[in-house]
């Protein structure tokens, strides 16, 4: 069967595990991983592991688009190369997954509003946070029932599974991850905290959700809606679940969740690098779908 | 061999006190404390000679939440209000990345504040580059500020020190959260600070007094290099509270260290306008015992108490339970969390879902 090929840019962490999903998937194929350190381990991994690989940066991919017929790229660099890095690509008619804080392009939370991308024929789909990946669906399962007044998201994570790049920025962290809590999950205010626990052995990713309802809440309905929730999640997401919770104090309602990887690149605990990952590839694969079955087409962006 | 005589050893030495009933004494009041209390209890400090007022929601800057709990007031107003009422001592805030942020920080100095602890967990300082920097490019006396430092070792405290000085912080306090720490631990870590670090970097002790050590372990801290120490009036704090500022003030004055405060003004301030305050008397029981006596982080305190209560196992186990788990500040959600799993374990509550 056709698969869509796809080029993976930074080769940190997260482009690494990435290689290790769309290997999977049935209608993705990566062939190029693009860093900016010829010596770098995950470059040498990545063609250890078959893929093409450049150093030189998006501009060293720019060449061989046409020729490999890449159609869809993974940003997982940072948000101030991102928006340089989708110009370029989409301008040949790469569709961009951005798993950067940047957020030019609309906010994806796949079983929240992938559907509604794909139709629209996005050229650019951002990933949010770990956070956001983890919480915004459950957010988003009670405003879905009656309105939210606010909502407020702690993701607690392993410090080994944080990266230097999150680290020194974590103001846009929690500003994208707030923003997309209202945009994406239907609260009309949000907040996110994080916090980074350098326990050993590693914490498994924890992740808990307020909501703030405007009304009493309908304790069944939103228990149900939750719980359906969680099981869209983990059709990509294996090891996301429910730990306590939903538990109600007056209108508002907590859920207390644990999210563990695959163990791909990273060990188990790093189920925030993996509900990233794991998204954006279920993103991608939505995308290629619609390109394979000829629903879709996707058109170079031209810039002025 | 020379017999060590403190009093003489650290007779003239400077020490700037640094009072935080203001915040740290918010986690005892829930959180409820009024703007016009805090204009009270902040100029009769500023009156008593103390230098440094620090003035925000129990978490800092971003601290009102449903996680944290929210205060009467927006921290704006609390430190404009207290600001402008101010003869002589400065304002400072507590930001804890990942829950304030630059904008915040940004707004606080607007509204007066011209201090900051910038707060990370002690392992955890490279997360605090952009605050401390933009700190500085404000012109605030900033601090870099290692919590529960009892989790990290000398070395590795001097290393993440050595860092925040690099962004830009001008002192860097060793941070004894959970009132965990002993006066030959509190040594160590501000001894391996004081190597590493520029002369002219500072070097501070913010103390709990789980284990009735906060003063003994602020001296300590002292004899090790220390030049600032943080405390509260009466010991309002979270937890068994702060070093009792008043009481440490008498230490020092006993002990010819300088402080520049009027110890008299301060313990009228403890007795007249901070115990009537209190919802519950700060100090070492059962509970804030736990705390010091297995590390944990002294704001978990009324947070576990609550839980107890809710779900009917001991504020005692759950606490020694978060400190097995390594729960750290800002976790307050895994209180709940911890307290459900455990009364299920225990038949108390059923699981609400699959």
């Amino acid at each position: 069967m056709k698969k869509i090929k796809c080029a993976l840019i930074g080769s940190g962490n997260i482009g690494t595990d990435l290689i290790y999903k769309i290997k999977r998937s049935p209608v993705l194929e990566p062939v190029w991983m693009v860093g900016i350190d010829p010596s770098s381990e995950g470059l040498a991994r990545a063609r250890e592991m078959g893929l093409k690989t450049t150093a030189e940066g998006v501009d060293g991919l720019l060449p061989h688009v046409l020729d490999d017929d890449i159609q869809i790229a993974f940003d997982a660099t940072s948000a101030y190369v991102h928006a340089e890095n989708s110009r370029k690509l989409n301008e040949l008619g790469v569709m961009m997954i951005d798993l950067t804080p940047a957020a030019i392009g609309p906010l994806c939370v796949p079983p929240v509003n992938l559907r509604q991308h794909a139709d629209k024929l996005e050229m650019n789909v951002n990933m949010i946070s770990c956070a956001g990946q983890a919480t915004i669906p459950v957010v988003h399962a009670v405003s879905r029932i009656q309105s939210v007044e606010y909502a407020e998201i702690v993701a607690s994570l392993a410090s080994k599974s944080v990266g230097p790049g999150t680290r020194a920025n974590l103001d846009e962290f929690t500003y994208t991850t707030s923003n997309a809590i209202t945009v994406v999950g239907g609260a009309r205010r949000g907040k996110a905290l994080a916090i980074i626990n350098p326990a050993e052995p590693s914490m498994i990713m924890r992740n808990t959700i307020y909501c703030l309802t405007d009304d009493e809440p309908d304790h069944a309905r939103i228990t149900e809606s939750i719980l359906q929730m969680i099981g869209e999640v983990q059709k990509y997401v294996p090891g996301y679940k429910l730990v306590n919770g939903p538990i109600f104090d007056g209108n508002k309602v907590s859920v207390f969740l644990e999210v563990a990887g695959l163990g791909d690149y990273l060990p188990k605990y790093a189920g925030n690098l993996d509900i990233m990952t794991a998204a954006a590839t279920r993103t991608a694969e939505m995308f290629a779908e619609e390109i394979l079955a000829g629903k879709i087409q996707l058109k170079a962006v031209e810039t002025v | 061999m020379s017999q060590s005589n403190t009093s003489s050893s650290l007779k003239g030495r400077k020490v700037v006190l640094h009072d935080m009933c203001l915040r740290d004494g918010m986690h005892a009041k829930r959180e409820q404390i009024s703007v016009e209390q805090m204009v009270k209890v902040a100029t009769a400090l500023d009156d008593a000679g103390i230098p440094y007022v620090q003035v925000t929601h129990g978490a800092g800057l971003g601290g009102n939440s449903l996680q944290h709990g929210f205060a009467m007031a927006p921290n704006e107003e609390y430190i404009s209000a207290v600001a402008s009422k101010m003869k002589q001592a400065k304002v400072s805030v507590l930001l804890i990345p990942g829950l304030g942020t630059m904008k915040e920080l940004q707004s606080a100095y607007d509204a007066g504040a011209r201090s900051v602890h910038v707060a990370t967990h002690c392992t955890e300082a490279d997360t605090s580059p952009q605050h401390i920097a933009y700190a500085r490019k404000l012109g605030m006396d900033t601090t870099g500020f290692l919590m529960m430092s009892h989790l990290n070792d000398a070395a590795g405290i001097a290393q993440q020190g050595k860092l925040m000085e690099s962004y830009g912080a001008q002192t860097i306090y060793v941070t004894d959260s959970a009132g965990y720490m002993l006066p030959d631990d509190v040594k160590a870590r501000v001894g391996a600070l004081r190597e590493v670090l520029k002369p002219e970097t500072e070097i501070g002790f913010h103390g709990h007094h789980n284990l009735g050590m906060g003063i003994a372990n602020s001296i300590a801290a002292i004899e090790a290099g220390a030049s600032r120490i943080d405390g509260s009036v009466a010991g309002l704090g979270a937890g068994a509270g702060n070093t009792p500022l008043e009481v440490f003030a008498a230490v020092c004055e006993r002990m010819g260290i300088v402080t520049g405060v009027d110890l008299f003004k301060l313990m009228d301030v403890a007795e007249d306008v901070i115990v009537p305050m209190m919802d519950h008397i700060v100090r070492v029981d059962r509970e804030s015992l736990t705390l010091g006596y297995a590390g944990v982080y002294s704001t978990f305190l009324l947070h576990s108490k609550r839980a107890a209560e809710r779900f009917g196992v001991p504020a005692r186990d759950i606490l020694v339970e978060l400190g097995r788990q390594k729960m750290i500040g800002g976790q307050e959600d895994m209180i709940q969390d911890t307290a459900m799993t455990m009364a299920k374990a225990r038949g108390l509550l059923q699981g609400a879902a699959a």
